[in-house]
């Protein structure tokens, strides 16, 4: 209908623009989306890391290389990646057995360059995992049966363990939600599902007792009284409240907000940079921004339903949710909701490796979305 | 199998996907709904008081960074201190025109013209309000041209800073090292808030393996700041702990005469103390002043020194792997003595060369005449290649190199300094290993001959040298080298001795054997026929001693040398090493002079002028 009401030149314009996207195999909703969230990012990304232009263009550089990634994956028919899906999860499977054989060899002084091996297995994980259990479950009746989810959780395990016992558990519950998001959307039954939350629940003091780190319970214990240690564990919190407190409902401006331009907010560019959006774009800003997340996450959600095979819907739906998990974990965490975990604000926050991972995933939901019509035809 | 099959129906598992899709989006819908509550919570109702907070006088902690250890001598010596220094330093906020600046800072000689492509991009790559040094080291001239026009540079200041000094320079760069500039590698490596307002970090030797005691740890000062970030007031103070003093067990006297007595020379000089392992003497030269790293190098003089052909900055002592060549002759006797192959009263006629049983080809004594009737004890004094050819077909290889390894060759000794290469024992498995080319894997008779005289595919470092001869001297028994002796407190001033770390014994326990091979060496120094009587004869204390010598076979094909040169390190490497006093040795040495033709001519010299200063000075 409001196609009717436009100037025929903007009609012919906007058909123009969709060919080059459909060519592309892009989908113009998600890459908006993108595009607004990186411009956000290199916005914040230039106030909080002293407002050096270095930082902020190697933080575009990156992005480049990301956008090219994602570009490059899209091209990918969805056929193709399942097939090789079962050669990814085992090749990162074989990298991370590696990197644990590997790491035991150099401790101390050499553990950062362990970090940096280790990094790539547990990137390759993320899409890796749920494209397999997508590709497992691909042909099989749905709902599952009792033996299908048992070696869907196997799969989900024995890579989340490699990654725990790195030690690196934010990214292993990363992966872990993403693989619950496939077996979830691939419609186990609510008896399993609330199962599953009272064996969470029930192995909490297990957890607490004998897996978790003296540092993470620390930080637990900071979230419910942060004052109980202002300038150690808890002043990441408080400093990120008054950061984004003081920033009201229409924010300090662009580049004042004392919090972040004085350093008192540690990690102000990278896991805290939602705390400098709150601080200089106030509440307006930081709702804005949730709503371009929203958008993002929603368009992902509709790619899924309208996908074409099972394959197809469960990886993106699994894709869709695990951005929601990253953005929710991260500003709850900046605002205080959770304890504090390494989780960058996905696009937004400066540096990582993760960002390639990130839009490689969205590469994959706009193959999933592009190369459907040709399927159909 | 008799279970009900299920047919995937399309279908329904779109509308199941579909339903579970709605519940996520609610999931998602809902989460983020706490979010945003949250978030109104704190810019909403809790404004006033957080913005109370962040408006008022605002407290700001700062980095106080803690003062470097000092490095002594084992005799209480200063070798790295800090004395204060002064620099020119930058703040980019508070220049109007940084270029100008920059130009007019040249004009005045204050930084050099040729760093301001440098200096720019050093600036872009700081805060706007951070303060960066542009120069070190200001001599008393600059201070006072700078003051003087203190005007026109509005932004720069001079700052007071405490800088890495070491008295010595050259003489002991090698074994001290240095600190530098913190690079983009390291910075990944350590925890930046250790690093808060230091710059520097050590590079080598000491300075980098006791890094983290000498650094110390970053005390804090809360400052009461304003909203420009101006310091207003101190409140407290967390203070700074300074990095521990450690005491080496180097002996400075000792170490200044081996490098005067290298005089330039390509070489190195290690002594080790035999009953603790404790070095004494580390010496490779040429070497290299610390003091310039330490001031931060111009890019022109850093690649001076890495161009340089005689290679300054390569730390041969820890480094460089040479054919030991006759210096390892006493521990394949010993070998000889231990495995019964050989007994040493038995004389055994030297004819000038040594031919393998059916084989034409003759392996030459270095005396082309031959030394006549010979025993173990005048082999060993005068060096004589046919007895140790035979000897070495006698024990055979593995237990040749078995034995080589019981004195640790082949394997890195452990000192406490980084980069060491373990040298190369070899042997029929590490050929079948390190070859790809069939023919070339096999041990063949004449690679065990020669292995004999310690050449070959032999290979050991000084420190090795010097760790092999520390361990003849003490009848066996070994001990880690190590250059560190003890750990003081910089506050207290307490001092607490490291303990000498023992190593696997070399396994020999008959004494008569050790001293024959004693008596051997003491032959070689002070012995009628010795090799290096020359050098020994006159010395007023026993010592013993073993010459050597390694023929250069390789040259680069790929550098260009002059005529001259090329002969000149076309020359073989003279070596020696030595012990004294004979019956209770209190220090072994081992030293290479590169292209010095004679080890006892050339290095014998250099391990005695060495042995007299330290035994003068300790007895």
């Amino acid at each position: 209908m409001s196609a009717v009401l436009l100037g025929s030149r903007r009609q012919r314009d906007l058909t123009a623009l969709a060919r080059l996207l459909r060519g592309l195999h892009l989908d113009g909703f998600l890459l908006a989306g993108i595009a607004a969230v990186m411009a956000v990012g290199l916005l914040a990304g230039f106030s909080a890391g002293g407002q050096s232009s270095t930082v902020v263009w190697g933080q575009a550089v990156r992005m480049g290389a990301a956008l090219a990634t994602m570009v490059l994956i899209a091209q990918v028919p969805p056929v193709w990646l399942r097939r090789t899906s079962p050669w990814a999860y085992a090749m990162g499977f074989g990298l991370l057995a590696l990197v644990l054989i590997a790491g035991d060899v150099g401790k101390g002084a050499q553990r950062w360059l362990d970090f940096g091996l280790r990094f790539q297995p547990s990137e390759i994980m993320k899409l890796a995992v749920p494209m397999m259990l997508a590709a497992l479950l691909h042909d099989r009746p749905l709902p599952p049966s009792a033996g299908l989810i048992a070696a869907c959780l196997g799969l989900i395990f024995a890579p989340v363990a490699l990654i725990a016992l790195q030690p690196d558990l934010g990214t292993a519950i990363l992966i872990a939600l993403s693989g619950a998001a496939v077996v979830f959307l691939a419609g186990i039954g609510a008896a399993y599902i609330i199962g599953a939350l009272g064996l969470v629940f029930v192995s909490l003091p297990a957890l607490w007792y004998l897996v978790m780190h003296d540092y993470q319970k620390r930080r637990v214990l900071t979230l419910i009284n942060p004052d109980s240690d202002p300038l150690g564990a808890g002043y990441h919190i408080i400093q990120s409240k008054i950061a984004i407190g003081s920033g009201g409902l229409f924010g300090k401006g662009w580049l004042n907000g004392s919090q972040g331009q004085l350093e008192f907010l540690p990690e102000r560019s990278t896991d805290f940079i939602f705390a400098v959006i709150g601080e200089e774009f106030g509440l307006l800003g930081a709702v804005s921004l949730l709503l371009i997340y929203l958008f993002i996450v929603g368009r992902g959600l509709v790619i899924a339903t309208t996908a074409q095979d099972t394959f197809s819907r469960l990886l993106a739906g699994s894709i869709s949710l695990t951005f929601f998990f990253y953005i929710f974990v991260n500003t709850a965490m900046v605002t205080g909701l959770v304890p504090v975990v390494g989780v960058p604000l996905p696009l937004v926050s400066l540096g990582g490796t993760s960002m390639v991972t990130l839009l490689a995933g969205f590469g994959i939901l706009m193959s999933i979305q592009t190369h459907r019509k040709l399927l159909a035809q | 199998m008799a279970t009900t099959l299920r047919i995937k129906d399309h279908w329904s598992e779109q509308r199941l996907f579909t339903r579970r899709v709605i519940v996520s989006a609610l999931f998602v819908f809902g989460l983020t709904t706490l979010v945003l509550w949250r978030l109104a919570q704190l810019q909403v109702a809790g404004y006033d008081y957080f913005s109370a907070q962040s408006q008022g006088n605002r407290i700001r902690i700062q980095p106080m960074p803690p003062t470097r250890g000092l490095i002594f001598d084992r005799s209480g010596n200063v070798l790295a201190e800090n004395t204060p220094s002064y620099q020119l330093e930058l703040i980019p906020e508070q220049v109007p025109d940084l270029d100008q600046t920059l130009t007019r800072l040249a004009e005045s000689d204050l930084i050099a013209a040729e760093d301001i492509g440098e200096l720019r991009a050093l600036i872009d790559s700081h805060r706007r309000f951070d303060s960066i040094a542009i120069r070190q080291r200001l001599d008393d001239d600059d201070v006072a041209r700078f003051a003087v026009q203190r005007p026109r540079f509005p932004g720069v200041e001079i700052r007071a800073r405490l800088a890495r000094n070491y008295p010595y320079g050259e003489a002991m760069s090698h074994a001290i090292g240095y600190v530098g500039g913190i690079n983009a590698a390291e910075k990944r490596e350590l925890d930046e808030s250790d690093y808060a307002g230091t710059s520097l970090i050590g590079k080598v030797s000491i300075e980098r393996t006791y890094e983290d005691e000498l650094h110390g740890q970053v005390g804090h000062a809360e400052v009461l700041v304003n909203a420009r970030g101006r310091i207003m007031d101190t409140l407290g103070n967390d203070m700074a702990r300074p990095g521990a003093d450690l005491i080496l067990t180097l002996d400075s006297r000792t170490q200044l005469v081996a490098w005067e007595a290298m005089a330039g020379r390509r070489g190195a000089v290690v002594a080790i103390a035999p009953d603790t392992g404790e070095i004494l003497t580390f010496i490779s030269s040429p070497s290299y002043d610390a003091n310039a790293f330490s001031s931060g190098l111009t890019r022109k003089e850093f690649n001076a020194l890495q161009t340089d052909l005689d290679r300054p900055l390569f730390n041969r002592a820890l480094r460089g792997a040479y054919p030991p060549g006759s210096t390892i002759k006493p521990i394949l006797a010993l070998g000889g003595l231990h495995h019964g192959a050989m007994s040493p009263d038995e004389k055994d006629y030297c004819i000038g060369f040594f031919q393998l049983p059916g084989k034409s080809h003759r392996y030459r004594d270095w005396k082309p005449q031959g030394h006549g009737p010979m025993d173990m004890h005048d082999a060993i004094a005068e060096s004589c290649d046919v007895y140790f050819y035979k000897l070495a077909t006698k024990l055979e290889i593995d237990r040749m190199a078995n034995f080589l390894q019981r004195f640790g060759l082949g394997e890195q000794t452990g000192v406490d300094l980084g980069g060491e290469k373990a040298g190369l024992v070899p042997d029929p498995g590490w050929k079948r290993r390190s070859f790809s080319n069939r023919g070339d894997q096999v041990w063949f008779p004449g690679e065990t001959v020669i292995t004999g005289i310690g050449q070959g595919y032999l290979l050991a470092t000084p420190l090795q040298l010097a760790h092999a001869t520390a361990t003849i001297a003490a009848r066996g028994n070994r001990y880690r080298p190590t250059m560190l002796k003890g750990r003081r407190d910089p506050t207290t001033g307490e001092i607490v001795y490291t303990d000498p770390e023992p190593l696997k014994p070399v396994g020999v326990d008959d004494d008569e054997q050790w001293d024959r091979i004693h008596s051997a060496m003491n032959a070689v120094l002070q012995g009628d026929n010795g090799t290096a009587r020359a050098v020994g004869m006159d010395a007023p204390l026993t010592m013993a001693g073993k010459s050597g010598t390694a023929q250069v076979f390789t040259v680069a094909q790929d550098e260009e040398y002059d005529a001259e040169e090329i002969s000149e390190r076309m020359r073989d490497h003279a070596l020696f090493i030595a012990f004294a006093p004979l019956q209770a040795p209190r220090i072994a040495v081992a030293v290479i002079v590169e292209n010095g033709e004679s080890g006892s001519r050339t290095a014998a010299p250099i391990a005695r002028s060495v042995i007299e200063t330290y035994l003068a000075e300790s007895s």
